[in-house]
């Protein structure tokens, strides 16, 4: 008697579920592993307000994205890097970016010895990682941490080993305050490396530096906030030292604001301005001006909407930098330009 | 069928890295840059790294694996038998992953204060040059040889097993000790022996997770142990989820193109050194055999 029941309600079930499978819209996207955990997020609170609208988004990384929104293979993708003039021209149709949230990118260090949180200048982090400053009591290190005992052990540089958004921010930051980084490295987000060690991911950067007395490293501000990893500041554009935070990367975009080009292709490193953090960057969600699938190009239209206005409120938790308004306000106006009929 | 997966995996990497291979040709073997910016890449550092841990690795585990194997099928206790080749046994499940952890947490801080004990004029010669990291080419091969370990153990084992008791009866009988019986039973197996220790050097060539977590990740050819470098299994697996050019991405397609070639070379050779033992063994046992019949 029972079975019977339940073999009515599992029918029952199983009609529903298909039922409101039938008019369900299933959009999938791929690519940088950066924002995974506010995508993610956003996704899931979209579908509860929507239940007919699906997204599912796979964090393989900013070229696996960018490839697979250049094959059509997904809806959509995302990036850490804005594309380049030759991938943009390599894509069937005209792909647009849209920053999303904000990150910023932290230099780590482990010296035993110093327990005061060390000041960097942009050209002193070239150097550093181009192996020309190779002791922690270099003089151009004590001159900006006047006050602070540098031992002379030698300085490990950690990078990251796999290609990334992360890499690419840092490098892009050093390109910016340093011609022979530009110019002997470049920009991209795996590089040749002068010197170092690398290591996989955020976590593999974080473990060579906190085990290696004398490593210097560069993680993601959100990892290292939530894994409370002490880190230095850095020098603006306008000589202050600022410690990484929140408040001070949205700075860093509001102040693009007035530089922003009309495709949002810009990279906000060194950023002019009081109180600018100055490795920040956006990073972008790519979606085809002209998609194919006009009623998933609207259902994106409307989800972009609402992750850049009601969806920012979740950005504090995760540890991203919301947007500041007027980007959002001239987002919105490129939105409008998606043929979404 | 196993031919033609093996031919289609060939041909699919060849096809896939047909740009880097009409760019570069053959100096993509003996290149040393590796700079995905300026679009210039070489496998060398790579194939030095793979194919120096992997042997290091070989080294190390040969002797442990083989005493292992001896002890076990020789000179253990029966009632301890089933318990050591468990846990020989169980090495071998271990993921690679979980040895990667391991080597960051133990292994490399063991490494790093082994390295900076070493007195300064050790440290002054090629092999142990560098800062000391813990990271680099000591700790992979540490790694890979715990690793590899229960390959050629329990492989040798059965072979050890497999040699008919006669032998060692005939040893024996010649008024051989334990030692010189275990030798003899040694050198009758050495073949499978071999096998083993070829199989070995193909897991060694071909791991990546463990690897990549301690090997240090810098294309840089040097002879020293303390020494950071790369493999090509940890190149490909680090950077291709990230390669979005073409030329980058079909650069990482050929090395492992290359550490396929590499595999399949040191496959046949190891091939061919068995082959031809067994026909040097061949020759030597007919005169002796004619001699008898006489």
């Amino acid at each position: 008697m029972r079975l019977h029941t339940l073999a009515i309600t599992l029918t029952a079930a199983c009609a529903l579920v298909t039922g409101v499978a039938a008019q369900t819209i299933k959009i999938n996207g791929a690519g940088a592993t950066f924002p995974y955990p506010i995508y993610s997020k956003w996704f899931s609170e979209y579908n509860k307000l929507h239940a007919d609208v699906q997204i599912n988004y796979q964090s393989i990384g900013s070229g696996g994205g960018i490839q697979q929104v250049t094959k059509q293979t997904v809806f959509f993708g995302a990036t850490d890097g804005p594309m380049t003039p030759d991938q943009l021209t390599a894509a069937p149709g005209k792909i647009m970016h849209f920053p999303t949230v904000l990150g910023a990118v932290v230099p780590v260090y482990n010296i035993p010895s110093v327990k005061t949180e060390l000041k960097f200048s942009g050209a002193v982090l070239a150097d550093i990682f181009l192996g020309k400053i190779t002791k922690w009591n270099d003089p151009a290190i004590a001159k900006l941490n006047v006050g602070v005992t540098l031992p002379a052990t030698d300085i490990t540089v950690a990078h990251r080993a796999d290609g990334s958004g992360t890499t690419y921010i840092f490098v892009d930051y050093l390109a910016k305050v340093s011609p022979e980084w530009k110019s002997k490295v470049g920009v991209a987000n795996s590089v040749n490396w002068p010197t170092g060690v690398g290591g996989r991911g955020n976590e593999g950067v974080a473990g060579l530096v906190t085990q290696t007395p004398g490593a210097i490293g560069y993680v993601e501000l959100i990892y290292a906030l939530q894994n409370k990893i002490a880190y230095g500041s850095v020098q603006n554009a306008e000589g202050e030292f600022v410690r990484a935070s929140v408040p001070a990367v949205t700075a860093a975009a509001a102040e693009a604001v007035k530089v922003m080009p009309a495709d949002f292709r810009v990279s906000i490193t060194n950023a002019p301005g009081k109180g600018v953090y100055p490795i920040s960057s956006f990073t972008w969600l790519l979606l085809y001006e002209n998609a194919k699938d006009k009623a998933q190009a609207k259902t994106m239209v409307d989800f972009v909407k609402w992750a850049l206005t009601d969806g920012q409120k979740y950005c504090a938790d995760l540890g991203y930098a919301p947007l500041p308004e007027a980007v959002v306000k001239l987002e919105m106006a490129a939105l409008a330009k998606i043929k979404i009929s | 069928m196993l031919i033609a997966i093996v031919v289609g995996i060939g041909v699919v990497l060849t096809h896939q890295s047909m740009p880097s291979i009409q760019k570069f040709g053959l100096s993509f073997w003996r290149t040393e840059i590796w700079d995905p910016v300026a679009g210039e890449f070489g496998a060398l550092p790579f194939i030095w790294g793979t194919l120096y841990s992997s042997v290091l690795a070989l080294l190390i585990a040969t002797p442990i694996a083989l005493g292992i194997a001896v002890f076990i099928s020789e000179l253990c206790p029966a009632a301890l038998r089933q318990p050591l080749v468990f846990v020989t046994e169980l090495l071998a499940a271990i993921p690679s992953i979980v040895y990667g952890l391991w080597g960051i947490f133990v292994l490399v801080p063991a490494v790093r204060s082994l390295e900076t004990s070493l007195p300064d004029n050790v440290r002054k010669l090629p092999l142990f040059s560098g800062p000391p990291l813990g990271l680099g080419m000591l700790s992979a091969a540490l790694i890979l040889a715990i690793m590899v370990i229960p390959f050629i153990s329990s492989i040798s084992r059965e072979v050890l097993k497999s040699v008919p008791p006669a032998q060692r009866e005939g040893a024996y009988a010649l008024g051989a000790t334990r030692f010189e019986a275990i030798r003899a039973a040694l050198f009758y197996a050495r073949t499978g022996i071999i096998g083993a220790v070829m199989l070995g050097f193909g897991r060694a060539l071909g791991e990546t997770m463990a690897v990549t977590m301690v090997i240090g990740n810098n294309p840089k050819i040097s002879a020293s142990l303390f020494a950071p470098q790369y493999t090509m299994a940890a190149v490909v697996a680090n950077e291709f989820a990230e390669a979005a050019d073409d030329l980058y991405l079909s650069a990482l397609v050929e090395i492992g193109l290359v550490l396929f070639i590499i595999t399949l070379i040191i496959n046949s050779l190891s091939r061919l050194l068995i082959w031809s033992m067994a026909r040097t063994e061949a020759i030597v046992a007919e005169p002796v055999e004619a001699e008898a019949t006489v």
